[in-house]
């Protein structure tokens, strides 16, 4: 039961993300054509909310549950990785209007064909992992 | 009693507002962070491939993937979400985009398929959802599977997803929201990378892909 929480916690993202449209392939089409706020609108106010929340843990004002000071790593300070994975990742995001949240959230919906989705996306992260080493970072 | 839940569930069936996207990613965050997570979906990938003995081959999935077992229930939380939304909280089950999008999406279509009251969420069709989706807007289907334009888009693109959120360290979540919203350059480095790769496919390829027809 100590894990049920969670999935309360997956259902509010998943719902909220289904009803902002967030999963909508079409609603990412606009985004990179520019045509809409709407997609912006749902990052930039998660973003700066996120940040006054962050913000607050890091600096102790909320504690966690456990009462203590949250930490949390800083990302390594390479770059070549951040900008070439995210370049994949970005073009597969758009190929697809579907991040690797979305994914999971669709498949719910009964778009099951998503499975299959998730399988490659399995296979994209298994193939990381084996060519790990040969790749930049 | 029974009127008062009625119109709850109109409310809530009503297209939102793009700010409650601060509310949701708001609250997500705050519950996480209370219980000392972090909040990353693509994280998930990596455990499960490790669950699955991918250690074998890579010492990038030996690690203690036991202990992830919270974040794959807020995945399984968010395929709840998605079908308690889809099905009893859909509305009229349209993506609400601009008309400047729809005039977008006929000329890659080359025809007036759409219309700003004919959008489906998803472009694809199964027993329940998208009835009423032109062909050629029907992408994601498991008919759509067996065509190579298709297999392309679902299996081509879920690999790139997966191969490149582990390979920049996070995705949408990780990045873009858990990442920014912790001051981190890298986070935002990776973001600038999601749109270069984003408007390069967008832009000079997907158009093209679009077009396969077998």
């Amino acid at each position: 039961m100590k894990l049920f929480k969670y999935i309360i916690i997956g259902f509010l993202f998943g719902f909220g993300m289904w009803k902002l449209e967030a999963v909508s392939t079409f609603r990412i089409i606009e985004m990179f054509h520019f045509q809409s706020f709407h997609m912006y609108g749902i990052i930039i106010s998660g973003v700066i909310v996120g940040m006054i929340i962050t913000q607050l843990f890091k600096k102790g004002k909320i504690k966690t549950i456990q009462g203590e000071t949250i930490k949390i790593d800083d990302k390594s300070r390479t770059w070549w990785r951040y900008i070439l994975g995210g370049i994949i990742f970005g073009m597969g995001w758009a190929l697809t209007g579907v991040c690797s949240g979305m994914m999971f959230v669709l498949v719910g919906s009964g778009y099951t064909v998503f499975i299959v989705f998730i399988g490659a996306a399995l296979l994209g992260t298994f193939a990381y992992g084996y060519f790990r080493k040969a790749l930049p970072h | 009693m029974k009127d008062f839940l009625e119109q709850a569930h109109t409310f809530i069936s009503q297209p939102w507002p793009w700010w409650m996207g601060g509310v949701i990613i708001g609250l997500t965050l705050f519950l996480l962070l209370k219980f000392n997570k972090e909040f990353g979906l693509s994280a998930n990938l990596r455990t499960m491939c490790a669950a699955d003995g991918a250690g074998e081959y890579s010492d990038f999935f030996q690690f203690e993937w036991e202990k992830q077992g919270w974040n794959l229930m807020v995945a399984l939380g968010a395929m709840f979400g998605g079908y308690v939304a889809a099905n009893y909280f859909g509305g009229d089950g349209l993506a609400h985009v601009s008309q400047a999008t729809v005039d977008t999406l006929n000329q890659i279509a080359g025809k007036d398929l759409l219309t700003t009251t004919s959008v489906h969420f998803v472009p694809g069709q199964d027993t329940t959802h998208g009835v009423g989706i032109p062909d050629f807007w029907n992408l994601y289907s498991w008919g759509s599977l067996f065509t190579l334009r298709g297999l392309i888009i679902i299996v081509g693109g879920g690999f790139l997803i997966g191969f490149g959120a582990r390979y920049a360290g996070g995705c949408t979540s990780g990045h873009a929201i858990s990442g920014i919203a912790n001051l981190q350059l890298p986070s935002l480095v990776a973001v600038v990378g999601f749109f270069i790769g984003g408007l390069i496919m967008t832009w000079l390829l997907l158009p093209y892909i679009l077009q396969i027809t077998i």
